[in-house]
């Protein structure tokens, strides 16, 4: 439990919460992020609202940046060809899915949902085996 | 503009969010879900937290009969159970495992998380659209 960090957890968790509020509140949308990405595609409304979510997801950190910028060192436990892999398995699994940590495991879990809290649980569960899988294998 | 405007915040609001909580760091998602090594629950906080606040707040939006700037709430109503959301969401733990990265976290370290940011984001946005692409089209 060394780099356990629930104060700055909880408030972080807390401001993911009231994103998702406010969105709800004013433009009546789910703040789950694969949706957002994945509708650019589709036919069906005005882009600008999801261009706008993202613009401001991308700023965001920065903001946090100017009071520490320590925040912002991040470790990738992997590159290249398992970073693709990677990307690729999330990509093709939150749209079979619909949905991933903010749209099934925030938003869907805090509407009761039933599909939200059975895939939360389900990849959840591939998520741990698969870090345990890839250290029993090692290296990876 | 007031739909731009509210989406904009909204999007700096979730993206503060991950930071403090370090939801952009993998290592820090990884050291959650690798259970047999030394275990850091954070990211547990994390959802609970946002959960939480979701919870109550989503109850208090919906007493309303309207969002404030549309005119209509988009919210799923599916509830059946079916293979697509059981694969779908394991394969998107696997990915998870792997990389630490989720979409949210990843978009939201583009502007500082150097080559693997950038090739992770780009890899995972061409599969979703070339998969929403394919599936208009079946």
């Amino acid at each position: 439990m060394e780099n356990f960090s629930p104060i700055s957890a909880s408030i972080g968790g807390a401001m993911i919460g009231l994103a998702a509020v406010w969105l709800m509140a004013s433009v009546g949308r789910i703040a789950g992020i694969s949706g957002i990405l994945g509708g650019i595609i589709e036919k069906n409304d005005n882009k600008a609202w999801r261009l706008s979510f993202f613009i401001g997801l991308i700023i965001g950190p920065q903001f946090m940046a100017a009071i520490d910028p320590r925040i912002l060192t991040i470790e990738f436990p992997v590159e290249g060809p398992f970073l693709i892999i990677g990307a690729i398995l999330v990509g093709i699994g939150t749209q079979l899915g619909n949905g991933c940590t903010s749209g099934h495991g925030v938003c869907g879990n805090a509407l009761s949902s039933r599909r939200s809290i059975l895939a939360t649980i389900t990849f959840m569960t591939t998520g741990i085996v698969t870090v345990l899988l890839t250290k029993f294998i090692g290296g990876v | 503009m007031k739909i731009s405007v509210s989406c904009l915040l909204a999007g700096i609001l979730f993206g503060c969010g991950l930071t403090l909580s370090q939801m952009i760091n993998p290592e820090k998602v990884i050291s959650f879900l690798d259970i047999s090594g030394n275990w850091d629950p954070s990211l547990a906080f994390v959802m609970g937290a946002a959960l939480t606040v979701t919870f109550i707040g989503y109850r208090t939006v919906f007493n309303r009969k309207l969002p404030l700037f549309v005119d209509k709430f988009q919210v799923p109503t599916r509830k059946d159970i079916d293979t697509k959301l059981i694969l779908g969401a394991s394969v998107f733990g696997i990915g998870w495992g792997i990389t630490g990265l989720c979409p949210g976290p990843a978009i939201a370290s583009i502007s500082f998380g150097g080559n693997n940011s950038i090739i992770f984001v780009t890899t995972m946005t061409t599969t979703i659209f070339v998969y929403r692409y394919i599936n208009s089209k079946v």
